[in-house]
């Protein structure tokens, strides 16, 4: 068990270090930021300064090696356009994120189970059948395109709801959060729906799958013959073992949505990680986009680790079967 | 959809008669394929737009592209309205730059379906390659090729594009490469789950004992017994490509101005979504939705019936 782990980690370790060498390399090849950041009118030797400073002069690979023992102190530098620790700029936009994909996996759990169970119970029913098309609409259409609809109906035809930013926030120790107010959940409701609505309709899809798999099962059989309350077959004897993979789907979906905020950010310029991604790429703030890489690595590759591992503690079957 | 199953028919190489396993086989797919309503409607649709695509410069109503026909009077007018001599109704009304919107549409799906179509058949071709030769040689290699598959599928496709056209710049032919390097994975995998369990079979035995070059199993009697679980990731993933592109160029990294796809034509209409000139924004929404809907009923109904061993 342990050298599993271990072995695991080591890999882990690996594709983080595979992939800052990439992202630093694919990176070192955008635009040319000092010809963003020097006025037109600057001499060429002004350009030449502004480079030194910002040690671009360097050849690449000692550029590498300064950038890898600068990011395991977690320094990326500084943006190129506001002089600020890119790390800081992208921990200060973090928690909106955060709260924006919390809810959102948060939605689509709480709509996408019950609809799966009921799926995978009375396969053959219509409301069945129509959940089932419904989740193909889910996952069919473009993130973008859910989010724009969404600003149609809701902010310009029914003026029900803000069409983007972000409301009013509350302090919460060192974080801000918008969740706990009426006017910043009207700002968060949209985005959030929007993400939910494609990552509804995979939990629609996996719970479903796992419900049929779980049903012909002997202990569900053996539940019901000892006369259990089908309320108790379904809500302890079933739930418990389907949770298994609507937990690691959803774990891994919970670590995607950070990227696909990407886009639903961009939607309703909600103030995150993704709109910052967005905007740095376009203004060729290298190191924001580097520092955001390497997080979204680091994050996705421990992320990837903690469901494998938590798997197999959760798991025995695994851990028997896979005795590695 | 003929290229669904004429390969795997073709493999058999049974003699010509009437009631031939191919004509059966085939006869049994369509008969399967039909079953679902839903999957029908999407290949009717998909083939309509598809001809709608092919066909723009006859049937839309004006070149969104020549300048010389636009008239800037007749920019944001409302669905339904004519021009000024009510020569040309503009059915779906008319963009900023005073172009009508279903013709903008009609082009734009060229460019979209342009962009599906040729990034699938190219991560088709390179994925299925990878897939087979690490199935066939296993060992290291095979080792090393799906390493490479499992950190590529571990990112997001929308994050390892958009870095990549960061990088690359704005264009159709580097959409397609970005399109290329996310979804290439996909058919290795499964490609290679499918020539596992087609490896071990007499057939490939047979080929061996026959002293066959590699390459002539490889490509002339494992890939063609491939085929169907490929085909179910082909047309989902086209669904994918196009969705992917028009997000990318909704996002501002993907196709040029002078070249808009859908993608590009919604986050032209964004704008004026707004101000309440929703027209813009909306119908070429729709198409974008109709046709990627479309493509994801054939696909999810193709996965039902061909059954492929792989994961959603």
């Amino acid at each position: 068990m342990l050298a599993t782990i271990i072995r695991r980690l080591l890999q882990t370790g690996l594709v983080v270090l595979i992939m800052s060498a990439l992202v630093f390399t694919a990176l070192y090849m955008i635009g040319d930021p000092v010809l963003m950041m020097a006025s037109p009118e600057a001499t060429d030797l002004e350009r030449e300064a502004i480079r030194r400073n910002l040690g671009l002069d360097r050849p690449l690979w000692e550029q590498y090696g300064i950038f890898l023992s600068k990011a395991a102190q977690l320094d990326f530098g500084n943006s190129f356009l506001t002089g600020e620790s890119a790390m800081r700029l992208i921990l200060e936009r973090m928690p909106a994120t955060l709260e924006l994909a919390t809810l959102a996996m948060f939605i689509s759990m709480a709509v996408g189970i019950p609809l799966g169970i009921y799926a995978g119970l009375l396969p053959q029913s219509l409301l069945s059948r129509s959940i089932m098309s419904g989740s193909v609409l889910g996952f069919s259409l473009p993130n973008f395109w859910v989010g724009l609809m969404l600003i149609m109906l809701f902010a310009v035809m029914l003026g029900w709801l803000p069409a983007g930013g972000r409301g009013p926030v509350e302090d919460f120790g060192p974080i801000q959060l918008s969740l706990f107010n009426v006017e910043g959940l009207k700002n968060l409701i949209l985005p959030a729906l929007t993400i939910a609505t494609a990552k509804c309709a995979l939990i629609i899809r996996v719970t479903r799958a796992a419900t049929r798999e779980c049903l012909p099962q002997d202990y569900i059989k053996f539940a019901r013959a000892k006369g259990l309350r089908e309320r108790r077959v379904l809500g302890v004897h079933l739930l418990k073992n389907i949770m298994i993979p609507i937990v690691t789907i959803g774990g891994l979906e919970y670590g995607q949505v950070f990227a696909f905020a990407v886009v639903t950010e961009t939607v309703f310029s909600w103030p995150g990680m993704g709109k910052l991604l967005i905007d740095s790429i376009v203004n060729l703030d290298r190191p924001v986009v580097v520092a955001y890489l390497m997080l979204t690595v680091v994050f996705l590759a421990t992320l990837n680790l903690v469901v494998d591992i938590g798997y197999t503690l959760l798991d025995p079957r695994v851990r028997l079967g896979g005795a590695a | 959809m003929s290229r669904v199953v004429e390969p795997v028919a073709g493999a058999t190489e049974a003699g010509a008669s009437p009631r031939s396993p191919q004509a059966g086989r085939w006869r049994r797919f369509v008969a399967q394929f039909t079953s679902s309503k839903a999957a029908v409607a999407g290949l009717v649709v998909l083939l309509l737009s598809i001809a709608a695509a092919v066909f723009a410069p006859w049937i839309a109503p004006q070149n969104p592209f020549d300048l010389a026909t636009l008239d800037i009077m007749d920019a944001k007018l409302p669905p339904g309205s004519t021009n000024y001599d009510g020569s040309l109704t503009y059915w779906l009304g008319t963009d900023g730059q005073a172009r009508d919107v279903l013709s903008a549409i009609l082009y734009g799906l060229r460019i979209s379906l342009f962009v599906g179509f040729v990034s699938v058949l190219a991560a088709f071709a390179i994925g299925t390659a990878v897939g087979l030769v690490a199935a066939y040689f296993g060992g290291r290699i095979d080792a090393l090729l799906m390493r490479i598959v499992d950190m590529q599928l571990s990112f997001p496709s929308i994050l390892v594009a958009l870095v990549l056209l960061a990088m690359l710049g704005k264009g159709i032919d580097k959409v397609i490469i970005a399109l290329v390097v996310v979804q290439w994975a996909y058919f290795a995998r499964a490609a290679r789950a499918a020539a596992i369990v087609e490896r071990n079979k007499e057939y490939v035995e047979a080929a061996r004992c026959m002293a066959l070059s590699w390459h002539r199993i490889l490509w002339r009697h494992v890939l063609p017994n491939c085929i169907p679980p490929l085909m179910v990731i082909a047309t989902i993933d086209l669904a994918h490509a196009i969705a992917l592109e028009a997000t990318l160029s909704f996002l501002g990294v993907g196709v040029p101005v002078t070249e808009p796809s859908l993608g590009m034509l919604i986050s032209n209409g964004f704008e004026f979504l707004l101000s309440g000139t929703y027209w813009i924004c909306f119908f070429p929404g729709i198409a974008l939705a109709i046709v990627v809907v479309a493509i994801n009923l054939v696909g999810d109904h193709l996965r039902d019936i061909l059954n492929p061993r792989n994961e959603v």
